[in-house]
């Protein structure tokens, strides 16, 4: 009899011995559900269930919004060694969670090879865009020599709170080299992740929760870019937009109208990568892709430049 | 009538700074400790002040720890004008001093003659001082001359009873004003100037508190009179207390170390500091359990 | 309005003041968790070379002047090795290294200072004599966040040279002082590295030991051998590393009468190099300057560190409307300082860093009380043992006493006063050195007027002594050519192209 209860102690043990994930979106330092309570099962390449992810709505992103706005102004007053030490942070908790990351991507269909590359270009990404918070005004700031008896210098300063309209691969690559640059330029980010890979993007919530980012600055939906954008493209809060090409023409040309209502800044940058590439060159695909990416053009595409005048007298 | 002191507010802050990496230990923590009870103004302000409370407040001043003996008594209570009466007729036989509030605190918006009737009924109620507030808006439109005028009538009611005048310095805008106010107040014939009503935020912080003790420094100087100190509001740990005591120190110097000059305006800072002499004195941190919670 | 005096108040308010004298107790640093050497040998290609007490030398504890460790007298050979070691490094392995590589390296250096803030801190003091609380506060974080900055502009160098393709120029020999031992390590190594450089570096004399406990953490943090060199010695030592033909480039940060040694030495060999020398910066304020804030500013300027500082605002220039005012606030100002014991946290002034050092400071304020100069000093009591010198203030000077024309290098300061702007600058100007100086007053048209007219590298208005790594400093005229942190600090180690770098 005793032998028996063991047994099945051991067998139920087993079967039970990994406890998956829920995914949610992550706003204003937290974990919550869509306000919909509606969501979109992914899958593996062969059909298999992974998980359920949230299909998000409006409410989403004004919740995502109003939650980036309060944040915004904390993060942009932090000093610029302070913002690259925390972005730092991020690549060191990233590190740690390597496999994490990796295993995710390969359920989704990357090669084992691809999800490493991309993860460690990754990590490259963050360590390069966290040296650039101290130095884009002395790159790009200026005195200018007016002429007359003024002292007169140009700095970038925040735009504000950024839409940021994921590509669909790279997952995580992709993702990240539309919201650091974000950051170094102080502006909050409501994101809206990849709807065919959006677990990545998830988990790196998590990331962001343990490492030293204020609650609020970064904030992470999914959900259908074909419901997402028009509420977040009209928000009357939101100052920039930003994507890449592989947004379909319909969305984007929404995007550039009613940006019209408050003056948004767009930009779409080129294309990223799609799975098939990436997994049949990884090495070729993710450098070239890395190496555009690591570009201070783009940070200054997310500030304003702001110039004072002060005179020159006894 | 008062000049504008140029005041560097990034200055201001580093020297605050620097006052904070004290470490105040052994026997001159001990000695803090027992300077911060006897400076402090035990105070309940709250519409909702019955009897009752203000009875548990007074006896909290005349018994705040039972366990240790030598614990110094506080240096006063403040009351709402209507509780001087009963809190004088707890208090008359100890040291603490019955303080009071009044000219339509905390807002101070009403006429002055509805002010001065304030102070006179606290007065006549027996309060032994009186903490007034000034005029903000007419402050900051730049009525000076009002704001003054109001002060020195308000001291000639006072009668024996020392005045302090609580500049709200959360409104005042700038260290620049905070100083301007503290100088006029002084002029107009303060005895003490006070931080804030504790009634908004921020009430006392260290750099306002600075700039007022330069003043108090600077007119002790041209006229040699001392005038008091009193922050209020948001003080709550001792560690915060003896921050101030060393700024005290520093910029005074030890005349200043004493309740007839220096002041706490303060609730729960009294727990805090006999938790903290309960540490000193048994090496154990201490819980609230064991402190009375008045 | 009746007049309220002290007496009414005790009749109807509280017990009777006592007034107390009120001192702070002594609080000292723990130094129970602080490990290090009695005997140190050289950093040399990764590791330490065997310690040989017949070529040692000690290093003294300026608190008490005892012995605190010994190290090495590195010879001609010893240098020759580092050298050899640095050449290696930046042939093989340093030269092939990435951009993207040495900036993950120097972040790990900056976070590992970080993660072992408190042990260099407490060395720092030691060793030098600079209180706990400067170097807690001060020196150990800048000096990480020195790296931290560099780390970011090893793979982004093209931005700071638009139009060249920046590489590095090879064996750095280094040079530096004594007054912040760590932290002129980290402006010297931090930079070199990032653009590719290998170095050989020489700490002072009397402060090695942060310098070698450095060499832990490259060990640490897998820093490919002789990438970094610590070669300890006094003057010889320097003169070995300076003149070894296969050095391609010299910083050195310390008097300008050694600078100019120097400077002859390696006339003929067109080497690039940089100097941080001696200073004699003026501290201007003006009638309209925020008062109490500017004698904040002085004890900064002057009395801090000791005054071991170049940039120091060694020289007060007083509109002369506020002059006794200022004296009166300084003087009371000064009361509080506490000078005393490195490591106690209270301590404000520590200990003066040598025996010479501080026989050179008393040797000057006694030629300027000779001089006619009226002398005040800081009432506190200072400590029996050691190498102390209390915080003095020399009034009664001119522009041609010696006390206000040569570097002191200790916690004195000269007070003169001026009547016009134009005048001040002009004071300012009138000395052959040019590293710093600081303009007070609450009027920003001033500032950016007095700035543009005053010849030094550094003006700092309404603050004092304020370092940065992305802020340049350096000297103009004998304080010295080049310049430390920001873009600036980079031009230093780098050739632009087949005419060299910048210098």
């Amino acid at each position: 009899m005793a032998k028996k209860q063991t047994n099945d102690d051991t067998s139920q043990i087993n079967t039970m011995n990994s406890i998956p994930k829920t995914y949610k979106n992550y706003i204003n330092g937290e974990f919550p559900r869509t306000e919909s309570g509606r969501y979109y099962s992914v899958e593996a390449l062969d059909g298999k269930h992974i998980a359920n992810v949230g299909l998000s709505t409006r409410k989403d992103i004004r919740n995502a919004v109003q939650a980036a706005r309060k944040a915004q102004a904390s993060w942009a007053n932090k000093t610029a060694y302070n913002r690259g030490q925390i972005i730092y942070r991020i690549a060191e908790i990233l590190s740690g969670r390597r496999e994490q990351f990796t295993n995710e991507m390969v359920l989704l269909g990357y090669t084992k090879e691809a999800a490493e590359l991309e993860l460690n270009a990754c990590i490259e990404l963050i360590v390069y865009f966290a040296g650039w918070t101290d130095k884009i005004g002395q790159v790009f700031g200026s005195v200018n020599p007016v002429a007359s008896d003024h002292f007169n210098f140009s700095r970038q300063e925040p735009v504000g709170v950024v839409g940021i309209l994921s590509p669909e691969t790279p997952s995580l690559l992709g993702m990240l080299g539309l919201l650091l640059p974000n950051m170094v330029a102080g502006n909050s980010q409501v994101i809206i992740a990849s709807k065919q890979f959006p677990l990545p993007s998830c988990t790196f919530a998590e990331v962001l929760a343990t490492s030293d980012v204020p609650a609020g600055t970064v904030n992470i939906i999914t959900g259908l870019k074909s419901e997402l954008i028009p509420p977040i493209s009209q928000h009357m809060d939101v100052d920039v937009l930003v994507g890449d090409h592989s947004l379909d023409i319909e969305l984007r040309v929404m995007c550039e109208l009613e940006s019209a209502s408050n003056m948004k800044k767009v930009y779409f940058w080129e294309s990223f990568i799609s799975l098939e590439e990436l997994n049949s060159s990884p090495n070729e695909t993710i450098s070239t892709c890395v190496h555009s990416l690591k570009d201070p053009y783009h940070i200054l595409h997310l500030q304003e430049v702001k110039t004072t005048w002060h005179p020159i007298s006894e | 009538m008062i000049d504008r002191i140029p005041i560097d507010a990034v200055g201001i802050q580093e020297r605050v700074a620097r006052i904070c990496t004290r470490s105040i230990k052994k026997e001159s923590k001990l000695q803090a400790l027992d300077l911060a009870l006897r400076m402090m103004d035990l105070t309940t302000l709250e519409g909702s002040d019955s009897e009752g409370k203000v009875r548990q407040l007074c006896n909290k001043a005349l018994h705040p720890y039972t366990e240790l003996p030598n614990i110094p008594s506080v240096a006063a209570v403040c009351v709402y004008p209507n509780r001087v009466a009963l809190a004088k007729s707890i208090l008359k036989n100890s040291s603490i001093s019955i303080a009071s509030v009044a000219t339509a605190f905390p807002s101070g918006m009403s006429s002055l003659q509805i002010k001065l009737d304030d102070v006179k009924f606290a007065v006549s109620e027996g309060a032994d001082e009186i903490d007034m507030v000034i005029s903000r808006g007419a402050f900051l439109s730049g009525e000076y001359a009002k704001v003054y005028d109001e002060i020195a009538l308000i001291k000639e009611v006072c009668g024996t009873a020392h005045l302090k005048v609580i500049l709200e310095t959360g409104e005042l805008g700038s260290l620049e004003n905070v100083r301007m106010a503290s100088d006029l107040a002084m002029k107009a014939g303060a005895d003490f100037i006070k931080t804030s009503t504790g009634k908004i935020s921020p009430s006392a912080t260290m750099p306002v508190v600075l700039v007022m003790l330069q003043a108090i420094r600077d007119f002790h100087e041209t006229t040699g009179r001392k005038i008091g100190m009193k922050p209020a509001g948001g003080i709550r740990s001792s560690k915060q207390a003896i921050q101030y005591l060393v700024m005290v120190k520093e910029t005074l110097g030890n005349d200043w170390l004493d309740p007839s000059l220096f002041r706490f305006g303060a609730s729960s800072l009294a727990n805090d500091v006999l938790m903290q002499w309960v540490k000193e004195k048994t090496g154990r941190y201490q819980s609230l359990n064991y402190f009375s919670n008045d | 309005m009746s007049e309220k005096n002290l007496s009414d108040q005790s009749t109807r308010s509280n017990q009777a003041s006592i007034s107390i004298d009120w001192s702070y107790a002594d609080a000292p640093e723990s130094t129970s968790h602080v490990t290090f050497s009695k005997h140190y040998g050289l950093f040399i290609d990764g590791s330490f070379t065997e310690y040989n007490e017949n070529q040692s030398f000690e290093s003294i504890n300026p608190t008490n002047g005892e012995s605190l460790y010994r190290c090495t007298e590195a010879n001609k050979s010893d240098v020759d090795a580092a050298v050899t070691a640095a050449r290696k490094a930046f042939k093989g392995t340093w030269g092939t290294t990435s951009g993207t590589q040495r900036s993950h390296y120097l972040y790990r250096i900056a976070r590992m200072l970080q993660e072992r803030a408190r042990e260099f801190a407490v060395l720092e003091s030691m060793d030098g004599g600079k209180p706990i609380r400067e170097s807690r506060d001060i020196d150990i974080p800048l000096a990480a966040a020195y790296f931290f900055y560099y780390a970011g502009w090893a793979d982004k160098l093209a931005y700071a040279f638009p139009g060249k393709s920046p590489k590095p120029l090879g064996v750095c020999a280094q040079i530096i002082p004594w007054n912040f031992p760590l932290l002129m390590l980290a402006w010297k190594i931090a930079p070199a590295l990032a653009c590719g450089n290998t170095v050989v570096l020489k700490p002072a004399e009397t402060t090695s030991l942060t310098a070698l406990k450095f060499c832990e953490l490259l060990h640490d943090v897998g820093l490919p051998d002789g990438v970094v060199n610590i070669v300890t010695g006094a003057a010889k030592t320097g003169e070995y590393l300076v003149q070894h033909p296969d050095i391609d480039k010299i910083a050195f940060t310390g008097s300008t009468g050694v600078g100019k040694v120097i400077q002859q030495s390696i006339a003929e060999r067109q080497l690039p190099a940089t100097f941080e020398l001696g200073g004699k910066g003026a501290f201007i304020l003006f009638d309209d300057a925020a008062l109490n804030e500017a004698v904040e500013g002085i004890v900064n300027a002057i009395f801090f560190n000791q005054g071991h500082v170049c940039c120091a605002g060694s020289r007060l220039l007083v509109q002369e409307g506020v002059a006794e005012k200022v004296i009166d606030l300084l003087k009371k100002r000064m009361q509080h300082l506490i000078v005393g014991d490195p490591l106690d946290k209270n301590t404000d002034i520590g200990a003066v860093n040598s025996k010479e050092q501080l026989e050179t400071i008393q040797r000057y304020v006694k030629t300027g009380i000779q001089e006619g100069a009226t002398c005040f000093e800081c009432s506190g009591s200072l400590p029996t043992s050691g190498y102390y010198f209390p915080p003095t203030i020399l009034t009664g000077v001119s522009q041609s006493s010696t006390v206000v024309q040569e570097e002191i290098f200790g916690p004195v300061l000269t007070i003169q006063t001026f009547r016009t702007t134009d005048e001040a600058i002009e004071k300012a100007n009138n000395t052959p050195y040019g590293l710093a100086n600081g303009i007070w007053t609450d009027k920003g048209s001033k500032i950016f007027y007095v700035g543009s007219k005053l010849k030094s590298g550094v003006v700092w208005s309404n603050t004092y002594n304020k370092f940065d790594p992305t802020s340049p400093f350096g000297g103009f005229k004998e304080s010295g050519k080049g310049r430390e942190g920001g873009i600036s600090g980079l031009h230093a180690y780098v050739k632009l192209d087949h005419n060299g770098g910048m210098y």
